[in-house]
């Protein structure tokens, strides 16, 4: 085989991401999509690592200015967007009381 | 970390936050789903930061903790009726943080590998250009769907003359700029790109109702996705795209299950205006001047006391009233009474999907309890009481019968057919679509003038001195 130009690859794998996840998100039931929401906001600032790799250099420029604004914003979606998921699912515990 | 260990781990991240969505399938194993979701983005930051040319932990560090405490902070003080607004603020940032990215990427292509020997390599600058585009439409748009759901900016559709004309010049303008910048990656068209998608998110989101926000919510939550993963093509890196893809396609699902919700296309609910035009024409048969029945507190607990089974449907304004406690401790004494007692949500109530659920929820309904529109809706004719609390258009039979009607063919909660209908209302006004409903002019209706949470609780005391 010739040499594959790279963004073929990321097309392959964005396109079978795709369909797991419309498999996947359609089974979630209907009663937890808030949480849904939350949980895939959290894991979108996952972006955060790009931030990182642009915070990355040693050096001052205007790039690791704009990486650490990232990290800044990325991280309140992370720890904001687990901790109000899980305090949203901690309400759906089976109840004890009828 | 060698770059094979590197694929590897972040292939590890992506896999746990499939599983993350997948937990969410039952309550069961939503936290679970939930854990996995942390420890693969644990996993993702910290092989990131094992990386060779990822050095300056101070900053780094300093930036987890500031971002860190605001989130976690926000997160725990956050009221459970604010949620729509809050996950609005969060897509925001997301949209924000990929516009940082691309434009760092932009200034130090290579500490990104972009560079080829002409520049920025020609296919980085058509994924840059999408990305921060994609990243910076979502984040203006999140900040007045924000303003809207928080009443800093009016929930009312804002339309103007040539809207449409000009969100036509505005988005060609941006292909234009996309186009500009691919063949000559300077500074201006970059910051024009930027500037114009900036715009074009505001003015997008600004014609579009507040009972829409479901719709717009979720398909923010889309472009999130989509921006992380314009984002993840540009830095070549997988676990970005798939994560962007898996956020996108969840996005995508729920706006088109909030339009199906609605019985409305996505571009009938993009280009806005709803309940402005519509309205008028269809309330036009002076319905105003028919008898209405209203009752007390006492006799909608008379009612209810007598009653076999009760269904209670739940709309935003018992989320305004925030009177979901009050609902469930009413809930509470009729089972005690032997009465059968359930809850029927409809897709698009409240102002974001399962934003009902939530809230009942919180105030410890079990979710057994709950059921969806297809779940419950035969039952209706069954149920002696339907009980619906700041509810209005998921109920109006007119959507069935009156194809005149801006919500003809929105699939409907049966309240109809209970035996007896108990409406809690602030006064007749009409709902969001400005249709007038004639279930309140039928002789087995019964209005509850008053503010959904006050009135619960009226009732409430009634029944404990039956």
């Amino acid at each position: 085989m010739e040499n594959i130009d790279p963004a073929l690859y990321g097309i392959t794998v964005f396109v079978l991401a795709c369909f797991v996840g419309y498999y996947v998100v359609w089974k979630v039931t209907p009663a937890l999509h808030s949480p849904l929401m939350g949980v895939t906001n959290a894991i979108s600032s996952v972006i955060i690592v790009g931030a990182l790799v642009a915070a990355g250099p040693e050096l001052m420029s205007t790039s690791k200015l704009m990486g650490f604004a990232a990290i800044i914003l990325a991280s309140v979606n992370i720890f904001g967007g687990f901790i109000v998921t899980q305090r949203m699912l901690q309400m759906f515990k089976k109840k004890q009381l009828r | 970390m060698s770059a094979n260990l590197t694929m590897l781990a972040y292939s590890i991240a992506a896999i746990l936050f499939i599983l993350a969505l997948r937990g969410l399938s039952s309550p069961l194993t939503a936290r679970q789903g939930n854990m996995f979701g942390m420890i693969g983005m644990a996993l993702a930051i910290l092989t990131t930061l094992a990386q060779p040319n990822v050095m300056s932990y101070g900053y780094i560090l300093g930036g987890i903790v500031i971002g860190g405490a605001i989130g976690t902070v926000i997160a725990l003080k956050i009221r459970m009726t604010a949620l729509p607004q809050l996950v609005a603020a969060f897509h925001s940032l997301v949209g924000l943080a990929a516009v940082c990215v691309a434009v760092a990427a932009f200034n130090a292509p290579d500490s990104f590998h972009l560079l080829a020997d002409y520049g920025i390599k020609i296919q980085s600058r058509i994924e840059m250009s999408l990305g921060v585009a994609i990243g910076a439409i979502t984040f203006t748009g999140s900040v007045v769907a924000f303003g809207k759901l928080q009443g800093l900016i009016t929930g009312k559709p804002l339309v103007f003359r040539g809207q449409h004309a000009l969100n036509l010049l505005l988005g060609l303008s941006l292909v234009g700029c996309g186009g500009w910048f691919v063949v000559t990656p300077d500074m201006l068209p970059f910051a024009l790109l930027i500037g114009l998608a900036f715009l074009i998110g505001f003015l997008l989101i600004l014609p579009i109702g507040g009972a829409d926000m479901p719709v717009v919510i979720s398909m923010l939550n889309s472009y999130s996705g989509w921006a992380a993963s314009g984002i993840g093509f540009t830095l070549e890196n997988n676990l970005l795209i798939i994560t962007g893809a898996l956020v996108g396609a969840s996005g995508a699902i729920l706006s088109y299950i909030m339009c199906k919700g609605m019985n409305r296309s996505i571009f009938n609910v993009i280009l806005g205006g709803f309940g402005t035009e519509g309205g008028a024409a269809a309330a036009g048969g002076g319905a105003s001047d028919k008898p209405v029945k209203s009752g007390s507190a006492d006799d909608a607990a008379f009612i209810m006391k007598n009653a076999r089974s009760v269904i209670i449907v739940p709309g935003y304004g018992m989320a305004v009233a925030q009177a979901q406690h009050a609902l469930r401790e009413m809930a509470s004494v009729l089972k005690k009474d032997g009465i059968a007692v359930r809850y029927a949500i409809h897709p698009v109530a409240g102002r974001m999907p399962g934003h009902m659920n939530v809230l009942l929820a919180e105030a410890n309904v079990p979710y057994e309890d709950v059921a969806e529109l297809e779940e419950i809706n035969r039952d209706f004719g069954q149920a002696d009481v339907a009980f619906v609390i700041g509810a209005n258009d998921v109920t109006n039979p007119a959507a069935k019968t009156n194809p005149q009607s801006p919500i003809y063919g929105m699939p409907i909660l049966d309240v109809e057919k209970a035996k007896t209908v108990l409406f809690i209302k602030r006064s007749m006004a009409t709902g969001y679509a400005g249709v007038e409903n004639e279930l309140f002019y039928r002789d087995n209706t019964m209005m509850l003038f008053g503010d959904a949470k006050k009135v619960t609780e009226e009732i409430l005391s009634a029944l404990e001195h039956l």
